[in-house]
């Protein structure tokens, strides 16, 4: 196992000296990225918090940064954490009653995707400010500047692979602590666990707060690497739903599982996009949505999961 | 009261209409089948592509092209729950939840393919109604009417009919209705086909007043579900109460402020209503 | 009329029955009795088709139920008035009725039948509009064996009809079941009331966790020192 992880590691540190296009380069950041807040999103969601809000937090990391930014000068190194303790604010005001009233299920699902489109509604609402549904680019300086926290793609590149090992290390520290066989505990009957003196609330929320604050972290890096914001592809149902997909694809209990399915997903539809080119709009994400929707149906525990169950029985 | 405050409290009535409609049409399915068909309003704009394409380019006329357009989006229901929902029935609820957002995507972007991503509008110049210095559009007018009607006529099949007297009995004890020589499976297929129905509906009087585009579902879709939440899954009666609450805050809202900030408005109402009374308005304590 | 023969059947890796055989013939009211989860429910559920069976056959009238869909059972001719009356809470009675007459044979004569239940209970009659949620146990236990009436069943099976009623009420429940056998329908009743029921019944059989122990007249069953010791008290 080691040596795997070892291998990989390695393997990550090459492309940057490989003779690889920028398109290629590009690829591989945004596979990082999102792996990122993919990673983010099953820290939460492997514990029965299946939010489809997390286009929410997404939305206020992307945008805090970049309008503190454009329209106060306040470095991303400021705007960042301010997004992010934004984002951790919302998750406790509607994590913190939801746990409290015990919103579960189908209910969950409902207030967190009400709350994504809050903020998505909220950003078009807001258009003098924040160029609305046409989108806004952050002020741009030359490139690599630390202060205004763009780069060229290489630099960006080991920024990704960067985060995206943090992500990973914390979703194993995650899995590690105490809090693991409590939440287990806790999707699978929380008066049972509330019962053996977990406290349900609590672990709860940690984990809401943990998931959201990378998830903004997340979508400021990948905002101010796209150097473009969309209320509709950084916030609402639509991204939520993607990062749920592309998370449940891969697999959600499994380390690995997330950034599986942002290989998955991002290699796919880049695939399909080259595939039909610009003759066939849309045919790129039909098929994607029928894969999905098969995903689902077949493969619920995402292809790391049937892989690692596979691995088990063999080795029963 | 200023005219134009009247005018957004009528316009969030007849508004009320068909988002009680669509809301019935989500209710029904929930209560039966037990999922959520997040792709509900994609169905819609399914059949107002229908409807154009019917109308708008082969110049089939609109008293044909709807009831087509009725029937073919309560075939996508029957579709939608024999290739989608009736496979997973058994596993976690959430797992139908994100098939049919599968779908979601599927339906969106298959619209893109063959439409593209314009708006596109059947072309039709209804009347605006003069009442006092009140102005109504006809349209909007008629779409109320109709869905009412619709509601009406779904009501008395649900009373009158041995299926319809079925899908409410369903809800309430599943496991027996063997018992009752009904074949679940049968039930579950008749109710999508109806709730499919119900969107077909909504997207004949819904052609009328909006364009059509791709993600025109993303318009009506969130707010359904929060309408069906608010008046309480399963509940009916909660359900037409619920959209017309909606409707108001979403018309009034906008006249003040602006329709973005009143469809916030009407989510965060929603997002509180679920902790202080989650099963509903309208609905029973489990 | 209604053969049941090495029948096994139970939940998950839990085997509620294993190997219990019992007849029914035609115009016999039978009983079937004996301890809290000995699996009398199991077996009625098995019968009506609610629950598959793992081995065994159930033949009634000569058709194997194995060949039926579980929710043509009825059209055959079995109707189960099941445990806890399982009435549609939110439905009025009437409309409970109703869904008893679903099966498409029954259709047809659901207003002669109607009235014909109403006659039987005529307290029905006055409660037909009412919520059948809104009801007192006993009505509720009349409501659920006029639904399984509507559909004129040649076998009735009636689970624990006398569970969690008032003494006076399980009385009249009583009352009702015999009327039921007068009207010429043959019936087979699970009970715990074991000494209530052997004064109604022809046969009965004793089932003890799984499988059939004793079986026998009522009278036999009556005067056997162990079933008096056990079930009567005595």
């Amino acid at each position: 196992m080691k040596i795997a992880w070892t291998l990989l590691g390695a393997a990550l540190l090459l492309p940057p000296f490989l003779p690889i296009s920028e398109y290629t380069l590009h690829i591989l950041i945004l596979v990082l990225l999102w792996a990122f807040v993919y990673t983010a999103w099953t820290i939460m969601g492997r514990f029965g918090l299946v939010s489809l809000g997390h286009g929410a937090f997404l939305g206020l990391g992307t945008y805090a940064t970049a309008l503190l930014w454009n329209h106060w000068g306040l470095t991303p190194w400021l705007g960042l954490p301010l997004g992010i303790a934004t984002a951790v604010l919302v998750a406790l005001v509607i994590g913190y009653p939801c746990s409290r009233f015990k919103v579960v299920g189908h209910y969950f699902a409902l207030v967190t995707l009400a709350l994504t489109e809050v903020v998505r509604l909220s950003i078009v609402a807001w258009r003098d400010v924040t160029g609305g549904s046409l989108g806004m680019t952050p002020d741009l300086v030359p490139a690599n500047s630390l202060m205004a926290l763009q780069f060229t793609r290489i630099t960006w590149y080991w920024v990704a692979l960067g985060v995206w090992a943090v992500g990973l290390v914390i979703w194993h520290r995650v899995d590690r602590s105490m809090t693991r066989s409590a939440m287990d505990a806790i999707s699978d009957d929380e008066t049972a666990a509330a019962a053996v003196g977990i406290d349900v609330t609590r672990q709860k929320l940690t984990v809401t707060i943990i998931s959201a604050a990378l998830t903004a972290l997340g979508g400021g890096l990948i905002g101010q690497y796209q150097m473009y914001l969309n209320p509709e592809t950084m916030a609402g149902v639509g991204v939520s739903l993607q990062i749920v997909f592309a998370a449940i694809s891969g697999g959600m209990y499994v380390i690995l599982g997330p950034t599986v399915g942002a290989v998955l997903t991002i290699v796919l539809q880049e695939f399909l996009r080259v595939l039909f080119g610009t003759h066939f709009i849309g045919a790129a994400p039909t098929i994607y949505g029928i894969m999905l929707i098969l995903f689902i149906i077949f493969m619920p525990t995402g292809i790391c999961g049937v892989v690692a169950e596979r691995m088990r029985r063999k080795r029963a | 009261m200023d005219i134009f405050l009247l005018e957004a409290v009528v316009n969030g009535i007849l508004l009320g209409g068909v988002l009680a409609l669509l809301a019935l049409g989500l209710n029904l399915i929930f209560g039966v089948i037990d999922v959520v068909w997040i792709a509900y309003a994609e169905l819609v704009m399914c059949g107002m592509y229908a409807i154009y394409w019917l109308y708008a380019v082969h110049g089939v006329p609109l008293f044909l092209a709807a009831p087509m357009a009725i029937v073919f989006v309560a075939i996508l229901g029957m579709l939608v729950h024999k290739l989608i929902i009736s496979p997973i029935l058994g596993s976690a609820p959430i797992n139908q939840l994100l098939a049919t957002g599968g779908l979601l995507f599927f339906l969106q972007s298959f619209a893109t393919l063959l439409f593209g991503a314009d708006f596109r509008n059947i072309g039709l110049r209804l009347p605006i109604i003069e009442i006092g210095d009140l102005f109504i559009s006809f349209a909007r007018l008629m779409a109320f009417s109709v869905a009412l009607l619709g509601m009406v006529v779904l009501w008395l099949f649900l009373k009158r009919t041995y299926v319809g007297t079925a899908i409410r009995a369903i809800a309430q004890d599943r496991e027996i209705m063997v018992l009752m020589g009904v074949d679940p499976k049968r039930v579950y297929l008749i109710t999508s086909a109806l709730g499919g129905g119900l969107a077909g509906l909504a997207s004949a009087l819904l052609v009328l007043q909006y364009d059509v585009h791709p993600f025109i579902g993303l318009s009506f879709g969130p707010i359904t579900f929060m309408i069906c939440v608010l008046g309480g899954l399963g509940s009916m009666i909660g359900g037409f109460v619920a959209a017309f609450i909606m409707s108001q805050i979403i018309s009034v809202g906008g006249f003040y402020t602006s329709i973005e900030l009143s469809y916030v408005l009407a989510f965060l109402l929603f997002i509180v209503m679920i902790f202080v009374r989650p099963q509903g308005l309208f609905g029973v304590k489990s | 009329m209604l053969e049941v023969s090495g029948l096994e059947a139970g939940y998950g890796s839990f085997r509620a029955l294993h190997d219990v055989s019992l007849t029914v013939a035609a115009g016999e009211a039978v009983a079937v009795v004996g301890p809290n989860g000995a699996g009398k429910t199991t077996l009625m559920r098995t019968v009506s088709g609610l629950l598959g069976r793992r081995a065994g056959r159930i033949v009634f009238e000569g058709t194997d139920l194995a060949t039926v869909p579980p929710h043509r059972i009825v059209e055959l001719g079995i109707a189960h008035v099941p445990e806890n009356r399982r009435l549609f809470p939110r439905l009025t009675v009437e409309e409970n009725l109703k869904m008893g007459a679903f099966s498409p044979a029954a259709r047809p004569h659901f207003a002669e039948r109607l009235e014909w239940v109403y006659s039987l209970f005529p307290r029905m009659r006055e409660r037909r509009a009412q919520v059948a949620g809104t009801m007192s146990g006993g009505e509720q236990q009349m409501c659920a064996i006029g639904r399984a009436l509507m559909s004129k069943p040649k076998l009735l099976l009636m689970d624990e009809p006398s569970a969690g009623l008032a003494p006076v009420i399980v009385d009249q429940v009583f009352d009702l079941v015999r009327r039921i056998r007068q009207e010429g329908f043959t019936v087979l009743i699970v009970e715990q009331n074991v000494r209530q029921v052997l004064e109604l019944v022809d046969r009965a059989y004793v089932l003890e966790v799984g499988t059939i122990g004793k079986s026998g007249t009522a009278a036999e069953l009556k005067s056997d020192p162990a079933i008096r010791e056990a079930y009567l008290g005595i």
